[in-house]
């Protein structure tokens, strides 16, 4: 396959995330300006101005008419999709780390880091069918979790929110009351900090990616692990396809040791393994840095990365791609 | 035929033509049908075989339409949106988005189908016969790393090193090797054992399975010997004796076989073999005499 390369950020990206339809693709850099792109030929729709800070996170409507981006710059930013001015900014004392609309899109959860003296939240928000009605106010604030909440996302039927970070213990907690409902034990659970969080497309289990070089796959009600794929490398992101049986991981070297290695040696490629197997299927070379994000076109036919060298690559997959036997 | 036309005709260029086109006129002209219903297009041509008689090439191919990609309403809509934000000012020429020109492959782990190889033992069952071998003079291990790179060289002294010296042992061995911590600079030449070590090695290398070959052409070079000696088996050195002077070839060369039965053979088939009008002398090397 022939990737597409688009280069419209300056820094390194820090996450993806398509449309249900799978015919935009959002971009979210360390530098300050999110991007949507038509995901299938790669070009550029338009870009969001107005945050001030690294974008680290975004999530769009079910509908593709709302995009949110929680920023380093202690903001969220509500957008109409189709324009580059915000509707509404949720002011925080705190740098946003990750945002997540509800089923329905009426609530979301955002996390916050732990910031001078305070420590990192999760956060949930009303969203109103009209920006104008917008109001800033948390519906619910869970503290508890010591370090950075790297994400948090909804469980089944919003009944609970799965945040996982860098104390490796990844937890599910009651929506309505904020209570901690369970725990993943540190047996079976990541030994180093969670870089990453990514639903399957039933929203059944996810899949977490993790600096103690391996990807776990876990039950979305039960937290029970199903499977563990174990790498090479510290793992900052990962994806599992909708339409085959395959879990993509990517990940790299730490940002700040890659200039003391060749770029043979950083292993930039994002890995792909078979789900139940457990087996490693291939690699997708093409990155010269780590790889910070990844994401399946919804319909399992391309997949996008991001990379600490400011790189998309889109891979539209080759026929034979379908036909790989185990 | 445009190039005929042309008043800059060069003769070049017509000698060309003469060739392929220049009795194309001659022929009916090619004819495309279709494509048809069922995507079928039928392409006739005429050409000119070498004998001069006609042949009719008829193509036939069938183009098939991609399955259109079901995009929704929204989303065929959405494409029409106007650009906003920094892609407002987006020449053609930005460039943001391009293709890659380099094919990038999902890179298998292994041949698709086959199970994690485990890593045989013995190197050698998996190097194919006639391949040159990496054999370690220090350690004497096949397949695993050259002489220069063994790990083993500080440890492993040929046994002949001890002949002088009342036995040691190993970890004094060990230290022996090592330059004394520290130490002045000793020329190679002058340290502990240098020169035994290094001329037996000299010597084990020279006459390890080795065969001479004489009677040589002048350009005949190091990988047509091995060549020519690696059908009988494994070949670890090939050298062929070169003037330093003229850079020419002296007309002489040593293979060295990892078998000795492989040697033997050889020296059974290629002495007296006609190679480059000279007829080659193979036998065994001897050490020198000296």
């Amino acid at each position: 396959m022939r990737p597409i390369l688009m280069k419209g950020h300056e820094r390194p990206l820090t996450f993806l995330k398509y449309n249900r339809e799978g015919d935009l693709l959002f971009s979210c850099a360390k530098d300050h300006n999110p991007t949507v792109w038509f995901a299938d030929n790669g070009e550029r729709l338009g870009t969001y101005k107005g945050h001030n800070g690294t974008v680290w996170c975004c999530d769009v409507s079910r509908d593709s008419t709302r995009l949110i981006t929680g920023s380093a710059d202690a903001t969220v930013k509500l957008w109409n999709v189709k324009s580059d001015s915000a509707l509404f900014t949720f002011k925080f004392d705190a740098p946003a780390r990750s945002v997540d609309f509800s089923v329905g899109d009426k609530l979301a959860v955002i996390t916050t880091d732990p910031f001078m003296e305070l420590q990192s939240s999760i956060q949930v928000k009303r969203i109103a069918r009209d920006s104008s009605e917008q109001t800033g106010e948390s519906v619910l604030t869970i503290k508890g979790p010591e370090g950075r909440i790297s994400r948090a996302v909804w469980g089944p039927l919003n009944k609970t929110i799965i945040s996982a970070g860098e104390d490796a213990v990844i937890r599910i907690w009651d929506s309505e009351t904020g209570k901690l409902l369970k725990e993943s034990d540190k047996e079976t659970g990541h030994q180093n900090p969670v870089t990453s969080l990514s639903k399957s497309a039933d929203g059944s289990y996810f899949l977490t990616g993790s600096l103690d070089k391996s990807a776990r796959l876990w039950d979305i009600r039960t937290l029970t692990l199903i499977k563990t794929y174990v790498t090479e490398r510290p793992v900052n992101a990962g994806a599992i396809s909708p339409l085959l049986d395959h879990v993509v991981i990517g990940g790299g070297q730490d940002a700040l040791h890659v200039t003391m290695t060749g770029h043979r040696a950083g292993k930039f490629e994002a890995k792909f393994f078979h789900k139940i197997l457990q087996e490693e299927i291939g690699g997708v070379k093409g990155h010269f840095g780590p790889i910070n994000a990844l994401a399946f076109n919804p319909d399992g036919r391309s997949f996008t990365s991001g990379g600490e060298d400011g790189y998309i690559r889109l891979h539209h997959f080759d026929s034979d791609y379908f036909n790989i036997k185990m | 035929m445009i190039m005929v036309m042309d008043s800059k005709l060069r003769w070049g260029e017509l000698e060309e033509d003469e060739e392929g086109d220049f009795l194309d006129f001659l022929l009916p002209p090619p004819m495309v049908t279709g494509p048809d219903e069922n995507g079928i297009k039928k392409k006739i041509e005429y050409k000119l075989n070498e004998d001069g008689q006609k042949v009719k090439v008829t193509t036939t191919t069938r183009t098939r339409k991609l399955a259109k990609a079901r995009l929704s309403k929204n989303a065929i809509e959405r494409r029409s949106w106007a650009k906003f934000g920094d892609a407002i000012h987006e020449d053609v020429g930005a460039r943001l988005t391009m293709v890659s020109n380099e094919e990038i492959l999902l890179e298998r782990p292994r041949a698709p189908g086959s199970k994690a190889e485990e890593s045989t033992g013995d190197g050698l069952s998996t190097i194919g016969k006639g391949a040159v071998l990496m054999v370690c003079r220090t350690c004497g291990k096949k397949g695993d790393h050259w002489t220069s790179r063994c790990p083993y060289k500080d440890l492993a002294q040929p046994p002949e090193f001890f002949e002088d010296k009342p036995p040691a042992t190993p970890s004094d061995t060990a230290a022996a090797s090592v330059p004394a911590k520290g130490g002045a600079y000793v020329p190679p030449n002058k340290k502990a054992g240098s020169s035994s070590t290094g001329g037996q090695e000299m010597r084990r290398r020279n006459d390890e399975n080795s065969v001479r070959v004489t009677n040589l052409s002048e350009d005949t070079r190091e990988p047509d010997l091995h060549e020519l000696f690696r059908t009988f088996g494994t070949v670890t050195r090939v050298y062929v004796a070169v003037d330093q002077k003229t850079g020419m070839s002296r007309g002489f060369g040593f293979v060295n076989f990892l078998n000795k039965e492989d040697a033997e053979r050889a020296i059974n088939k290629l002495n007296g073999y006609g190679y480059d009008n000279l007829i080659l002398r193979v036998e065994w090397a001897t050490p020198r005499a000296n």
